[in-house]
């Protein structure tokens, strides 16, 4: 700690006001504040201040996100001895799945913080720390086979058109880490959809490997699955790295629900949108995902992932406690809407996550001027 | 019909160092200082000069846009210094105290129309502990106000217990409540805490309305009272006081004198045996001070509590309207990995810190920032803390942008900056939101006016 604070010292004149690399001291001060909370003190206003900051804001949602990163790498590892048919302990797959996963992880974070770094210096404004989360969302919602190339590519991306543009952390209208991942799912389909993606090498060999919403959509009954609902939710299916296992997912949102971080709202509102709506179509049922019971629908594909870990994102949610009950619900609704319906891409959640972005501000609009109108109300009884 | 009011939402910041219910006497301060600052948007005109002998009461200065508000010295001796700062404005007139105050007097009688009882009011300084909402500055005696308001109870970390405070006043209280209630056709709002058994003094007052309000911080503040009780829109004014200074009002009825000798609670983590010393407004803390004694390090000395209060030195004033003096350290100390840390010492409203596991435990905050300024990324913080039907946090943005009309469509005239102090100590992005709040007010009174 001391040899820190002394290095610290030591290289700090350099980044200051009249030293040489006066211009790069955002990322001096990334890596200071990174290893020492800063000394600042309060000068106006409230002389005490609640401990939480943007950093362990962060932080929890990434201690959120490790069960599902544990689990999502002995995944990797035991769908492809699956898929050859060989049988290995569960600490092979696990480190069979790291070292395939840890090359996704630090290219984004690489590449994601890279891009940060260059911003923060270019505008001279601190380095936010919005990146740590999403760095770690986009492999997680990655086929774990994905090219390194386009995951930097779709990480320049997302970080530049989806968040720095719009002046960065906080500033952004739709979810960086969906943004990455819808810009690769519309670049270049054949790596993000399709049957042959899900288990690692599974392009190569040519044994198949297609997720359950993907033999659904394909007019596959739900009860002739080669999966069964304690598959779905354990998480032992082939899928994105992280969204498989409903367990590990819960786990993450009792962590962000409980420290307070994760709305609660949206994530319920979330799963009953989607039942309500998967509970209609059993009803109507015209096809195999139709007649899928709607509570299989919340537990298959993305939606518990992305209700837990996308949906709850508050820079680009609804930001009114109302707001938030009718954005989750509309996204529930829309992900299976889009599921039952979309024939070339059996899963809706991205989408609908993305499309509720873009209305969440409508959506707080309409539950603000309600509070303006009865405000108006009272002053006029 | 007295209300009933209970209140989920707020935050009690459980803080080491609650004022010993004892008093400790202390010789009078040397001396004493008034500041023009305590009063928000007010332009003083002297009346008095460095050297010029005064009694307690006599006229020091007065309102430069309304001559009838004056502010009288609150000892008797010599006005030793006017202390200026930029722009020459006029920060402090520093008083040196006679050993025995004389006071200059009044002759008031009890059974006045409204009109004498405000002209004595203002003839003889007490006037300015009569303030507004909105906008939170003296109120204006041409003003009839829809109601007055007084919260007899404080829910700020560290506060003054004005049941102990105003034990056995029952009389004197009851005094300057009849001075009141001429002030207004409405109603007097006399609000206790419906958390405790209140003091007889509050419950026995005859002639105001009582109502019980209870909850969490801020519950004790006048703006969540009046939200509640008769919320105001735009165009209504209502008045407020504070318990103590209504014995001041009564003294000055009673006895024809400007006393505003008040208790005072000294509190904080950084003073050895907290407890409450009967002393005057604006006396210097030196003599506190000095005979408590202060923990060793680097200290802050507020007048107020921990969210409210204003900096002040270790040999500084009690502000004008302030009865509690809080002592804490200064945390210009960085920490090593703090970000990651279990944190069991920290205090956070949120749980991502595990000192949750211990939810009665008394905390001693320091005055770190705990973090940086950043953009707003969190959503619903802010809504936890403010038990009133306005949402906090577009109003702030509506301040920051200065849109006047989104600002009182969102509810500017029921805020004041001690109402969403919490919003600015639970801040994850660390946003200076009473002084946000404070500037769109100030704007809001300038465009109106």
């Amino acid at each position: 700690m001391k040899l820190f604070k002394n290095l610290l010292n030591v290289v700090k004149p350099h980044f200051e006001n009249g030293g040489k690399l006066e211009k790069l001291y955002p990322a001096y001060d990334a890596f200071e504040t990174f290893l020492f909370v800063p000394n600042h003190t309060t000068n106006k206003g409230s002389h005490i201040r609640d401990a939480i900051d943007l950093k362990r804001t962060m932080f929890m949602v990434i201690v959120a996100l490790i069960p599902c990163m544990l689990f999502g790498m002995w995944n990797v590892g035991y769908q492809y001895h699956l898929a050859i048919g060989e049988s290995v302990s569960i600490f092979e797959n696990f480190i069979f799945g790291f070292w395939k996963f840890l090359p996704l992880i630090i290219i984004s974070y690489v590449v994601g913080l890279a891009v940060e770094f260059a911003f923060a210096i270019y505008r001279g404004h601190s380095v936010n720390e919005g990146y740590l989360v999403t760095g770690l969302l986009i492999p997680l919602t990655m086929p774990i086979d994905v090219p390194l190339w386009m995951l930097a590519v779709s990480v320049i991306f997302a970080v530049v058109i989806g968040k720095e543009v719009f002046g960065g952390t906080g500033m952004n209208i739709l979810n960086p880490a969906l943004t990455a991942r819808a810009f690769l799912f519309f670049a270049h389909p054949i790596y993000m959809s399709g049957d042959k993606v899900w288990v690692h090498d599974a392009m190569v060999d040519g044994h198949s490997g297609s997720t359950i919403l993907g033999e659904l959509a394909a007019s596959s009954n739900w009860q002739s699955l080669s999966f069964n609902p304690f598959d779905m939710m354990m998480g032992t299916i082939p899928g994105s790295v992280g969204e498989t296992s409903f367990i590990a997912i819960m786990l993450g949102a009792v962590i962000l629900i409980a420290t307070g971080i994760g709305s609660w709202r949206i994530i319920l509102s979330t799963f009953i949108g989607g039942f309500a709506m998967a509970s209609l179509f059993n009803f109507w049922g015209a096809n195999e995902l139709m007649t899928t019971p709607a509570e299989i629908h919340l537990i298959i594909g993305s939606f518990a992932f992305g209700a837990v870990f996308m949906a709850t994102d508050p820079v680009t949610g609804s930001q009114t406690n109302k707001g938030k009950y009718i954005y989750g619900f509309l996204i529930g609704v829309f992900a299976i809407l889009i599921r039952v319906f979309n024939p070339a891409y059996p899963e809706g959640m991205m989408l609908a996550i993305l499309l509720m972005n873009i209305f969440a501000p409508l959506v707080d609009h309409y539950v603000i001027q309600g509070n303006i109108k009865r405000r108006l109300k009272r002053a006029n009884a | 019909m007295s209300k009933d009011i209970r209140l989920k939402k707020g935050l009690n910041i459980n803080l080491e160092g609650e004022a010993d219910k004892v008093y400790a006497s202390i010789p009078q301060s040397q001396y004493f200082s008034i500041k023009p600052t305590d009063f928000h948007a007010l332009t003083p005109k002297m009346v008095v000069k460095e050297g010029d002998k005064v009694k307690a009461g006599s006229c020091l200065f007065f309102d430069k846009y309304n001559e009838f508000i004056r502010f009288s010295s609150p000892v008797s001796g010599e006005v030793t210094e006017i202390v200026r700062g930029a722009k020459r404005r006029i920060m402090e007139i520093r008083i040196a105290a006679d050993s025995e105050v004389s006071y200059k007097s009044f002759s008031l009688d009890a059974n006045a129309t409204r009109e004498q009882v405000i002209k004595g009011l203002l003839d003889s300084g007490v006037w300015p502990f009569i303030r507004q909402k909105p906008f939170d500055t003296i109120a204006n005696p041409s003003d009839n106000p829809k109601a007055i308001f007084i919260s007899t109870f404080d829910t700020a970390p560290l506060a003054p217990d004005n049941d102990f405070v105003l034990h056995g006043l029952d009389k004197e209280f009851q005094v300057g409540i009849d001075v009141i209630k001429k002030l207004t056709d409405g109603k007097v709002h006399l609000n206790v805490d419906g958390n405790t058994n209140p003091s007889k003094v509050f419950t026995d007052c005859k002639g105001v309305e009582i109502n019980k309000i209870s909850g969490p911080h801020p519950a004790g503040n006048v703006g969540v009272q009046v939200h509640h009780i008769d919320p105001i829109n735009k165009g209504d004014v209502v008045w407020y006081l504070y318990p103590q200074d209504i014995l001041t009002i009564a003294r000055l009825f009673t006895d024809g004198k400007y006393d505003v000798s008040r208790m005072v609670a000294l509190t904080g983590s950084q003073v050895e045996r907290p407890r409450y010393y009967r002393t005057i407004s604006g006396a210097s803390i030196s003599n506190m001070i000095s005979e408590n004694s202060i923990k060793d390090g680097i200290n802050r000395f507020i007048s107020g509590n921990v969210l409210t209060g204003t900096q002040i030195s270790a040999d500084g004033c009690i502000g004008f309207y302030d009865s509690q003096i809080t002592v804490i350290a200064e945390g210009n100390e960085q920490e090593f990995l703090g970000w990651i840390a279990p944190g069991l010492q920290k205090f956070s409203m949120s749980k991502s810190y595990f000192s949750w596991l211990t939810p009665s435990k008394k905390y001693n905050l320091n005055t770190n920032y705990n973090g940086e300024e950043r953009a707003y990324v969190v959503t619903g913080q802010y809504e936890k803390v403010l038990p009133m039907d306005i949402y906090p946090m577009q109003l702030i943005k509506a301040c920051m942008i200065e849109d006047v009309d989104a600002m009182e469509q969102l509810g500017i005239y029921e805020v004041s900056c001690e109402d969403l102090a919490l919003c600015e100590f639970v801040c994850t992005s660390k946003m200076e939101v009473q002084n946000i709040i404070r500037e769109g007010l100030d704007l809001v009174k300038k465009e109106c006016s």
